[in-house]
């Protein structure tokens, strides 16, 4: 018996022993090495990524603009087998072939990207709705939703922008915080892009299981640790729709552009490039199509004129002229210069148009007086003042910096120029350091090496409007319903020049109206004052420019338009401001000169479509004549001052300075 | 006092009683938990395990409480009827079983299936406790070592034919009780020795476990000062020892099935085979792993949930219990089972009748036999045995099987003071 019990008690150790065994194992598998929870989270939990919505985009009357469309693409999860999968089924749903099936799935598994591949894009609804009921027989597949833009209006793709998958670059470049991942949208132009970070909102995350076999098994602990995605701001743009929308319309079959500014606040109302494409040209799902033919398209419907074109003003320049007379005090109001059909200095000639004699500053700006204006800048550039021209010039050009010329505005547009103003450095290189103002007189009348751009000439009609400051031109009204707008957009621009000096011209841009230049495009009952323009330019007519604002008063609007190789400003350009400044001042109402807005609507004025070879051979030819003309100084001196060869250096050299600035 | 026949509820090991029901019940939550999703009905939803599991529960407290009123003498006249019944239930499987998963030991009634290898344990155990239990049988006594090794390696040879290895193992417990019962320790010890030269080789080779025991043995002789009585038993060891290692590969290749090669290799970390072979025990550790210190919480576990463990409802049960229970309930498991399988051996010592005595052996040992396989698998420690953790894994087979043994050693166990009175009452 005692034998019997020490046995009993050798298995009761065993028993005890292989207990303690299991205890200490199970202690080190579930307290001690924490792999196994690493393991575990591997196997069956799977982050989704829940996209937030765009945020809305409203005018500045709240009208939306621009808001959300879901489309819905299917995607693989890897590592993914054919086994056990109904081949026939899903391709039936799909409505696809099996070969193609077995096509995509190739095509697939080159894209795949951390453990997951888009495996049909733009689902139709009909498919997404057949295969949502029978998705947990697919395991590896899953339904993304993604939102698309869509558009209220067809105007304003310009100043909008478009959003398009992050590319690769932009995934590179993109800090360490990381919000983007393949395949994710972005702002990739216009306001899409600028305003990217309050448009995009917070992405948001649902932690689901996913069994043995892949199949998804709803939320882990009932979401607690899922993020809900926060929906972007709510952008509310200064932009006035209607009158975005009418002015695409009155620029329609042409190629130029109009900007309209309220000048008191630097509000964009209307920003229209021609030609243009619709908004939804370039949706997500639209772009494949289309982005190809606009790029090929020889009127560059891509191009934003309003921004990146950048032209000699012409007359409208002349303002700018007189009113630094004025304050340089060479001029007054009320001196007066002769114009003999022109003005003449040493070989050069100077045309003008016929007008009334006796012209003071006012009735030259009504008027337009060419000779008027030479004068002026004559006495400007050759100022006793100033120690010698080239002094004189500089302080000439630093107000037209003050106008925020030569330089980018920094409005939250996209793509802008900076235009030129030529450096006194520029013009002792190209004249040997021997120059005056024979050299330049064609700056007198906004011809030569200047060029504006169509934001920067409004900016400038803004500021005399304002009477001497400015606000940078910007499109951002409210984000969020917010007033936190940058706060270089509510920064004032102050404008060395006296207001007294500003009235004169104001004065004389009224009789522009009534009994100047633009007498026939006037609306009654509206105080506008604008100053036509009409520019010699290489690549064919003259360009209508035509700056103006309204009321003479208190403004409300500035506008400025150019309408390239229409003819006088007179008859295109005017006509589309004055009729946009009803529209926009009286609201909804119909034009008081249908006749002349018909006109307008009618009128096709896009010069026909070139070949790319032409194009090339065409700036041949002008490469040679620049050339001839560089090397030729005594034939230039016999001829007419030839504004366009003098523009198309310029517009040369203005491209080469901004290519070397993106250099460095 | 006889007529009346009263049965004094004292008498029963309430002990024993009291943890069967803790773990029958806590096997059937947990059973619930590893088939549970969000769209699960109630736990007696008689379409899914858990609710027939409820069943089989039922069926086992009926046999429970019927058996502890069952006539104690029964046990022991019917013993040997029994166990051929059941030996002839084992051969009807070759019949009328039914196939399932290549192997055929089931017999389908109805919309249930009958497993006769849970139960010939039973019938095995009452037949080893009466032929050991006559006053005069001996284990050293050769014919009656011979019939007590057939009485279980008959059923057990029968099993394996019918491709159930597991099940068939578990009839290797009844040596423990032979061991209680007289058979030389010596036997362990070279299973033993066997079990640890297998592990060598395998992480060593044949040559180096030979050579290494070889030069140890003749080391030996050399300094040995009695030499003319070791020549011979040293040679014969390392003869053994030298053939047994070498012919291991021989058995890995030829006797065992590439699964059953695999699982050994995959246990003892000398195979990395995560897809096949070790993902049972791989998911396993996982979820019982990823439990940490206090579990996930009752219905939380991820891993049994979304069916990374196959089995989890039967034979890998333990990872639902390690997984929501953690480290804590792991520990209220094996302590359970401790205690039970060590309560039973007590109780068996404390036996005045043989056959209560052998009887009680059996019951602790093919416990004690489940509970190391079925756990030490779960963990890792042990190659890959399918066989059920008793009163924790789905099926009632198994249930009912292991109810029976256990309710009979109470039913004997109370007879203790009975037995006694009555022999009071004699004198």
């Amino acid at each position: 018996m005692s034998k019997g019990g020490n046995r009993n008690l050798s298995l009761i150790i065993a028993v005890i022993a292989i207990g303690l065994i299991y205890s200490i194992r199970l202690f080190y598998l579930q307290v001690i090495d924490t792999s196994y929870v690493e393991f575990a989270n591997a196997n069956s939990k799977k982050i989704l990524t829940i996209h937030p919505n765009r945020g809305l985009i409203y005018d500045r009357h709240n009208k939306l603009i621009a808001f959300n469309d879901n489309f819905y693409d299917l995607s693989i999860s890897y590592p993914f087998s054919l086994k056990n999968f109904d081949t026939i089924g899903f391709c039936n749903i799909l409505n696809i072939s099996k070969e193609n099936f077995i096509e995509r799935l190739k095509k697939a598994e080159k894209t795949v990207y951390k453990g997951s591949a888009t495996f049909y894009k733009n689902l139709e609804y009909y498919k997404y709705a057949a295969l949502q009921e029978r998705m947990y027989e697919f395991g590896k597949f899953y339904i993304e939703i993604k939102t698309d833009r869509m558009y209220k209006t067809n105007s304003g793709a310009h100043v909008l922008g478009y959003i398009g998958e992050i590319s690769k670059k932009q995934l590179e470049k993109q800090n360490e915080d990381g919000y983007y991942s393949k395949g994710d949208f972005i702002g990739l132009a216009g306001l899409e892009k600028y305003y990217e970070k309050d448009l995009r909102g917070i992405k948001g995350e649902e932690v689901i299981l996913v069994d043995s076999r892949g199949r998804q098994q709803g939320s882990y602990l009932k979401g607690k640790f899922d993020k809900t995605p926060v929906s972007g701001k709510k952008v509310t743009t200064t932009l006035d729709l209607m009158l975005q929308e009418y002015a695409s319309k009155l620029m329609q079959n042409k190629a130029g552009s109009v900007v309209a500014i309220e000048p008191s606040t630097g509000e964009i109302l209307t920003l229209v490039s021609s030609p243009a494409y619709k908004p939804e040209a370039l949706t997500i799902r639209n772009k494949k199509l289309n982005y190809g033919k606009l790029l090929n398209d020889p009127t560059l419907p891509l191009y934003n004129r309003a921004v990146t074109a950048a032209y000699p003003p012409g007359s409208v320049f002349k303002l700018l002229n007189g009113l630094i007379g004025l304050e340089e005090e060479v001029i007054y109001p009320e001196t007066t210069f002769p114009c003999y059909r022109g003005y003449s200095i040493a070989n050069l000639h100077v045309n003008c148009h016929p007008h009334p004699q006796n012209l003071d500053l006012r009735g030259a700006v009504a008027n337009s007086c060419n000779a008027y204006f030479c004068n002026t800048f004559k006495e400007i550039i050759e100022n006793p003042k100033y120690k010698n021209t080239r002094d004189a010039y500089i302080h000439w050009r630093n107000f037209m910096l003050q106008f925020g010329l030569d330089n980018k505005l920094g409005s939250d547009i996209n793509f802008e120029s900076e235009g030129n103003i030529p450096t006194p450095e520029f013009y002792d290189k190209m004249h040997n350091n021997r120059w005056g103002f024979t050299r330049i007189i064609s700056l007198s009348i906004g011809q030569g090496e200047i060029l504006i751009t169509p934001l920067q000439m409004a900016n400038v009609i803004s500021a005399i409007a304002n009477r001497g400051y400015y606000y940078t031109p910007h499109c951002i009204k409210k984000i969020d319903d917010k007033n936190a707008i940058p706060v270089k957009f509510k920064t004032k621009h102050k404008i060395n020049i006296k207001k007294e000096h500003f009235e004169v011209v104001v004065e004389g841009m009224k009789q522009t109206l009534i009994n100047g230049t633009a007498a026939r495009t006037g609306i009654e009952g509206i105080e506008i004052c604008g100053k036509t323009g009409t520019v010699q330019n290489p690549h064919g007519k003259n360009h209508a420019v035509f700056m103006c604002f309204a009321p003479k008063d208190n403004p409300k609007i500035a506008i400025a338009c150019i309408v390239e190789n229409a003819g006088y400003g007179a008859t295109w350009a005017a006509p589309i401001a004055t009729l946009m400044i009803e529209k926009y001042l009286k609201r909804d109402t119909v034009s008081s000169k249908p006749e002349m807005e018909e006109r307008i609507l009618k009128a096709y004025l896009l010069k026909t479509p070139k070949s790319k070879d032409s194009v090339e051979k065409k700036n041949e030819l002008e490469r040679e004549e620049i050339n001839n003309q560089k090397t030729d100084t005594s034939k230039r001196k016999t001829t007419k001052t030839n504004f366009k060869n003098v523009a198309l250096i310029t517009e040369k050299l203005a491209l080469n300075k901004n290519e070397r600035k993106k250099n460095n | 006092m006889k007529e009346k026949k009263i049965i004094d509820t004292a008498t029963f090991d309430w002990t024993i009683i009291v943890i069967y029901a803790i773990m029958v019940l806590f096997g059937w939550f947990n059973i619930y938990s590893a088939s549970w999703n969000e769209s699960a009905g109630s736990i007696f939803d008689l379409s899914k395990n858990y609710g027939k599991q409820f069943l089989f529960i039922c069926i086992s407290a009926f046999i429970a409480i019927f058996w502890m009123f069952l006539d104690y003498k029964l046990f022991n006249i019917f013993s040997y009827t029994v166990y051929f019944l059941l030996i002839a239930l084992v051969i009807s499987v070759f019949v009328i079983g039914k196939e399932v998963a290549g192997n055929k030991n089931w017999i389908a009634i109805g919309s249930f299936n009958l497993q006769p290898a849970e139960f010939a344990k039973y019938g095995v155990s009452l037949a080893l406790a009466k032929f050991l239990g006559t006053p005069d049988a001996r284990l050293s006594d050769k014919f009656t070592f011979r019939i007590s090794v057939l009485i279980f390696l008959l059923p057990m040879i029968l099993i394996l034919l019918q491709k159930d290895t597991g099940s068939a193992l578990v009839f290797l417990s009844f040596f423990l009780v032979l061991y209680r019962e007289g058979l030389s320790g010596v036997w362990f010890i070279i299973a033993l020795c066997s079990v640890i030269i297998f592990v060598l080789t395998l992480y060593f080779g044949n040559i180096w476990v030979s050579g290494v025991f070889a030069a140890i043995a003749l080391l030996f002789y050399i300094f040995s000062s009695r030499k003319k009585y070791l020549t011979i038993p040293v040679l014969l060891i390392t003869l053994a020892v030298t053939g047994f290692s070498s012919s291991i590969n021989l058995i890995m290749d030829h006797v065992l099935k590439e699964h059953q090669k695999k699982r050994i290799l995959v246990t003892f970390g000398l195979l990395e085979d995560l897809k096949k072979e070790g993902y049972n025990v791989h998911q396993s550790k996982i979820a019982i792993g990823s439990g940490g210190l206090l579990g996930k919480g009752y219905l939380q576990g991820t891993q049994t949930k979304l069916r990374y463990v196959p089995e989890q409802h039967t034979d890998f049960i333990f990872c639902t219990i390690g997984e929501e229970w953690g480290w804590v309930g792991s520990m209220t498991i094996i302590i359970l089972f401790v205690v039970l399988i060590s309560r039973v051996y007590y109780l068996a010592e404390r036996q005045k009748n043989r056959f209560n005595r052998i009887f009680a052996y059996c019951v602790a040992s093919i416990l004690f036999f489940h509970f190391t396989i079925n756990i030490g698998m779960a963990i890792g420690l042990v190659p890959v045995i399918g066989i059920p953790l008793p009163f924790f894994s789905y099926g009632g087979s198994s249930l009912i099987g292991f109810t029976i043994l256990l309710f009979t050693l109470i039913r004997l166990d109370s007879t203790r003071s009975t037995e006694m009175s009555t022999l009071k009452d004699m004198y």
